[in-house]
Order: structure tokens, then C-alpha cells, then sequence
């Protein structure tokens, strides 16, 4: 009895310190978060303050107003950034996905001779620091006259995604038995048939994760689009953040608005593919 | 309904032929089983026929038409897969009606079909479930399922048993004789199980290293078999071989010991065979087995009983071999007994030592 309920004591610990580990670790990472977004609400002398002031006196929407307001009033394109901003990561998303099939599909599909290290090479570009890219494509961009252009920001972001999705995707076509595409064509499927009607739904919670990652690479990626854009007609919202800052002072309140309106449709879209990215997982169309 | 003919069919991987020249006529209607051990090239010839792997060599005709260079979808057969192939993300009736669907068949005649095929194989309450949410049974009759709904020229089934458990196989094996009495239809099935090929088939071919040993019905294989692979992978517990050499138109053992030689068969003298018995055929005296004028005794010690309710197995040896021997209405056997046995020489067969071949009289003459 006594070694019994020693056993459960323990088995209380052990859950409280779960809970205490798991609390710091979320405050951790969370804390910085709701500080910006409590920090778009609160007047500048507070965010100022020091001593901080921990619990906000005063809540307002000024920040906002001055945001969206005229040019005058510490307003900023706030919605030509984010159409920039959209449109750049979804084309940019769209077609890494689209080459990321192609190359996942067949690399999980066919003998390619040294496949191994066409991985390591595909991961050895993700190693490459975007930053140390910058002053060369800037040159190049600047050649070729694409610099401050979707074109140019969607190609750079096409460049970086694409290894990324390939190495993702394989691995999820990799869990799909080829039986499923066999059966597909002798129940009448051409090749093409086979892979839209039945390899590619059964992936899709892996491609739908590739997505994600690519577009909010994409969506948050400031290094290089601080250089490559130059202007209003392609500077995406990160890079938007700048106009926040003049020669003597940094409107931190402002920023932070900014940077709410960024978080929130990474969150939304990051919340919708969720579901599917639980549910897709579970294969049950061979024996397992 | 259509014949299935291969003709001088060649697999090739690179340099490396897996399949050597097979010929076969499968008629119209005919339940024919591929049997061999792994990486015979059963599975592959199955899948030729398919039209999943390209034929290196060779035709393969279904009706009347060659259709070598034509992908599945135009060859109207249907295959169950040893691990199913059920779409996960479909339900069962969606599963059951994907290929008409792909046909464009009106809905009507889709559910019409559906229903039907769901009504034989009783999967009518699994309708709506998704293939992760049944059992492995029901899976398989889903993917059997799969197949009859399209009333396909040619069934072709991958070991489509070999992923359930025993009781459930035998079960699975008798619905789909059941199926093959009903629908009438062509059948190739490939398995490395010797009793589902023998229950199943209407002829058996079977393969060992891309070749075909041998072609016929299961009682012509088990009674002639032409060598001794044939002999040992058909039946159960595997025919017994004997070393020996012929002196003076006898077969004398490893031990000194003779045993004449089965009638039907011959060999030079001075030849070394082997002799052929199945444990069937070698019993205790006085246990049930219907004396002829060929009938051979000797005395064994046995080793170790294998009691199975309606017969024992009893191991012994017999110059210097394991040997499996039966006993009908069984009684209880101490190891180390001695008992004696008779053979029936009718049924037991002589092979070339050497190449394991059949050493019948006929094949002499031709020699």
C-alpha cells in the first residue's frame, strides 16, 4: 500500500513539474508576442516608461488611427504593403509548391542515381545565410532591372522555398504505397489521373504543412526584401516596419500595430491548415 | 470473359532476367494460381499481365488482343493487391464506385453496381466508413469489392491473402472460390501458399526462378510431379526423398537396406535417385492402409509425434533420413518406439539425383 501511494505522489510531481516546465517555456515563448500586441494599444509614454509598466493604464486605438490616417500624421501604406505582402507570398507559396510536387513526387517515386546528395545539396542552400545573398542579387536584380518588382521578390522567394518543399513533400509522397497509384490505373486512371485523384489527396495534409512553411517564410522574410524592394509598389509589410523609424526617433507604438496586422493572417492561415494537418495524417488504405 | 496468353513473355531488369520465355494459355473462365517460392517471378508476371511492369520480350495477349504496349486502363481487368491499395480518403462506397466513376458512368447505374457488389461481399453497413476504420477482413472484401463491380475481362489477385490471420484465411479462401463459381470470370492468383493453390486453382503453374516447373491440375501435380521441387513444394508435410542408387533393378539406401522401384519408373543401373514417398503413403501396419500388390516394409524407430486430432505425424528415420510418416486412428506413440511400416509403392515416385527430375518410364524412352 505504502509503496502504492509513493507511486502516485511521485506521478503528481512528475505532472506539476510538467506543467511549471511547460508554462515557462510558452511564457518564453509567447511573452515577446503579447508584449507587441499590448504594445499597439498603449500610448508611447508608457511603452516608454522605466520602470516598464507591466499592466497598461490605458488601452487605446490611436496607433491604428495614425496608421491607416494620412501621410502627415505618421500614416504608412499599410494596405499597399499588405496587398504587396499577399500577393508576393501566395504566388511565391503557389509555385514552390507546384515545383516542390514535381521534385518531391518524383524523387519519392523514381531511382535517381545519387539522390542522397542532391539532398545534401538542396539543404546546403538552405544554409547559405539570405543576407550574404543580398548584395549579389541586388547586383544581378538591378542588371536584369527587376529590382523593387513582385517579380523579383516571388523568384527570391520561389529560390528559397523551393529545396524546402521538395525535401518536405518527398518524405509525405515516400508514406504513400505505389499500390494506391497502381490500383488507380487499373481502375482506369490515366498516370495523370491517378496522381490528382488519389496520391495527391492522400498527401495533402503533408503538401498543405510544405505550404505553410513556404508562405510564412515568405510572408516574414525581411533580409533580403529590405534590399530588393524599394518602393511602395512591391516593399512588403517587414519591410514596411522601416517607415516607422526616422532619423532621431522610433515609433515603437506604430511598429507594433504593423507588426499585429502581419501576425494576424499567418495565425488565421496557420489555424485553418491545422485541422488538416491532424486529421490528413492517418493512412489506413493498406494494412497497417 | 476472356483467355489470357503469354507467349515467349521475357522480364528483364537491366542485364538481369528475372523472367525466362514463360509460356501459358489461361482459358476463358479458368481459375489458374501462380505458385513459387519469393523471387520466382510470379508477382512480376502477374503484373505484366497487368500492365504495371513493362514486358521486356515476348506477348501477352487477353482476347484477342496483344496488349503488350497498352497501359491498365485498357487492358479491363481487376486486381486485388496484397496490402489492399483501398483509398484512404474515400469511403467504402466511394472506393467500390471509383472506377466507374473515372468511366463516367451515370450515378444510377454507379450505385446499382455499388449496392450489388456490397450486397455479395456483405459490406452493405460499412458503406460510409473510411478503409482506416474497418478491420483487415473487411478490407480485403472492400478491395475484392473494388474488383467485381467493373465486370472486368480478367481478375488478377497479389497473395491477396497472405496480410490476414489463418482462420480468417481460410475463411477469405473459400468466399472467393465461392466468388470465381458465381462470376465465371477469368482468374490469375499468384501466391507461395501451396494449399491456397491447391484449393483454388483449376490448374496450377508453378514457377521457381522465372521459369515454370510445372503446368497442371492440383491432383496431376501432386500425384506426377516432374521433379523434386515440384514434389516437395506441393503437399503438406513435403513428400519424403530418399537417397539411393539402383543395384540389381533395387534401390539400395544410404544403409544397405532396398526398396524396389515404384512402378511406372526406371532408371540404369548403378544410378544414383532419389525415392519419393509422402507421408501418406507410408503408414504403420495395420493403420488403414489398403494393402495392393506393391507394398514395401520396413522397420523405423520414431522420434517424435505431431498428433493432429483425426491423424499423427510420426518422424523417424530411414537410412540415415527424417522421414514423415502417418498414422490414422491414432493411438498414443512413445518416442524411441519401433514400430514397422508399410509403403505403397503406387504412389511413391523416383528422381535423377543430379537434375531432380522424374525418372518414368516414358521419359526414359524418350532418352
Amino acid at each position: 500500500m505504502a509503496s502504492n501511494a509513493s507511486h502516485r505522489n511521485r506521478r503528481r510531481a512528475l505532472t506539476l513539474v510538467h506543467a511549471v516546465g511547460l508554462f515557462l517555456a510558452m511564457a518564453v515563448i509567447c511573452l515577446p508576442g503579447l508584449w507587441v500586441v499590448l504594445n499597439s494599444f498603449r500610448p508611447t509614454v508608457e511603452i516608454m516608461a522605466k520602470p516598464p509598466v507591466w499592466i497598461p493604464n490605458e488601452l487605446n486605438l490611436d496607433h491604428y488611427r495614425a496608421m491607416f490616417g494620412g501621410i502627415g500624421e505618421g500614416g504608412v501604406p499599410v494596405l499597399t504593403y499588405f496587398r504587396n505582402s499577399l500577393i508576393i507570398s501566395v504566388t511565391s507559396t503557389v509555385i514552390a509548391l507546384l515545383v516542390g510536387m514535381a521534385g518531391g513526387y518524383a524523387f519519392a517515386r523514381f531511382r535517381i542515381p545519387g539522390k542522397s546528395w542532391w539532398f545534401v545539396g538542396l539543404m546546403c542552400t538552405r544554409a547559405v545565410p539570405g543576407v550574404a545573398l543580398s548584395l549579389p542579387l541586388f547586383i544581378l536584380f538591378a542588371r536584369v532591372g527587376i529590382i523593387d518588382t513582385h517579380f523579383g521578390m516571388i523568384l527570391t522567394y520561389v529560390a528559397m522555398n523551393v529545396p524546402f518543399t521538395i525535401w518536405l513533400i518527398d518524405g509525405f509522397f515516400r508514406q504513400v504505397p505505389p499500390e494506391l497509384a497502381e490500383a488507380a490505373e487499373i481502375d482506369g486512371c490515366t498516370r495523370w489521373q491517378a496522381f490528382w485523384r488519389v496520391e495527391f489527396p492522400v498527401a495533402r495534409s503533408g503538401i498543405a504543412s510544405a505550404g505553410i512553411f513556404a508562405f510564412l517564410t515568405s510572408w516574414n522574410e525581411y533580409a533580403l526584401a529590405s534590399q530588393l524592394t524599394r518602393s511602395v509598389t512591391s516593399k512588403t509589410m517587414p519591410v514596411g516596419l522601416l517607415d516607422f523609424q526616422a532619423e532621431f526617433t522610433l515609433n515603437w507604438g506604430g511598429m507594433c500595430a504593423l507588426a499585429v496586422l502581419m501576425i494576424i493572417p499567418a495565425l488565421v492561415l496557420t489555424f485553418i491548415v491545422q485541422k488538416h494537418l491532424i486529421a490528413g495524417l492517418t493512412f489506413g488504405g493498406v494494412k497497417g | 470473359m476472356a483467355r489470357v496468353h503469354l507467349r515467349n513473355v521475357v522480364k528483364k531488369y537491366g542485364a538481369l532476367e528475372v523472367v525466362h520465355a514463360i509460356n501459358l494459355e489461361i482459358e476463358d473462365g479458368e481459375f489458374v494460381v501462380l505458385v513459387g517460392p519469393s523471387g520466382c517471378g510470379k508477382s512480376t508476371t502477374l503484373r505484366m499481365i497487368a500492365g504495371l511492369e513493362d514486358i521486356s520480350g515476348g506477348e501477352v495477349a487477353i482476347g484477342d488482343r496483344v496488349v503488350n504496349d497498352l497501359p491498365p486502363r485498357e487492358r479491363n481487368l481487376a486486381m486485388v493487391f496484397q496490402n489492399y491499395a483501398l483509398y484512404p480518403h474515400m469511403t467504402v462506397r466511394e472506393n467500390l464506385g471509383f472506377s466507374l466513376k473515372i468511366a463516367r458512368r451515370p450515378q444510377a447505374e454507379i450505385d446499382r453496381a455499388v449496392d450489388n457488389a456490397a450486397e455479395i461481399l456483405s459490406l452493405t453497413p460499412l458503406m460510409e466508413r473510411k478503409p482506416g476504420a474497418l478491420s483487415g477482413g473487411q478490407r480485403q472484401r472492400v478491395a475484392m469489392g473494388r474488383a467485381i463491380v467493373r465486370h472486368p475481362d480478367v481478375f488478377l489477385f497479389d497473395e491477396p491473402l497472405s496480410n490476414l490471420d489463418a482462420k480468417l484465411r481460410t475463411q477469405m479462401r473459400v468466399e472467393i472460390k465461392k466468388l470465381h463459381q458465381r462470376l465465371k470470370s477469368t482468374i490469375v492468383y499468384v501466391t507461395h501458399d501451396q494449399v491456397e493453390a491447391m484449393t483454388l486453382a483449376d490448374r496450377i503453374v508453378i514457377m521457381r526462378d522465372g521459369h515454370i516447373e510445372q503446368l497442371g491440375t492440383p491432383l496431376d501435380l501432386f500425384e506426377h510431379p516432374v521433379n523434386t521441387f515440384v514434389a516437395t513444394f506441393i503437399g503438406s508435410p513435403p513428400m519424403n526423398l530418399l537417397d539411393g542408387r539402383l543395384r540389381g533393378g533395387q534401390v539400395m539406401l544410404g544403409d544397405g537396406s532396398t526398396l524396389p522401384v515404384p512402378p511406372g519408373y526406371a532408371a540404369p543401373e548403378g544410378a544414383r535417385v532419389q525415392f519419393g514417398v509422402r507421408a501418406d503413403n507410408i503408414m504403420p501396419v495395420g493403420h488403414a492402409l489398403p494393402g495392393t500388390e506393391h507394398m514395401a516394409e520396413v522397420e523405423m524407430e520414431v522420434s517424435l509425434t505431431e498428433p493432429l486430432g483425426t491423424e499423427t505425424l510420426l518422424f523417424a528415420e530411414l537410412a540415415g533420413t527424417e522421414v514423415q510418416a502417418k498414422m490414422l486412428n491414432p493411438r498414443p506413440v512413445r518416442p524411441g518406439e519401433r514400430m514397422r511400416f508399410r509403403i505403397s509403392l503406387d504412389k511413391c515416385h523416383l528422381f535423377d539425383a543430379q537434375t531432380g527430375a522424374a525418372l518414368t518410364v516414358r521419359e526414359m524412352a524418350d532418352a
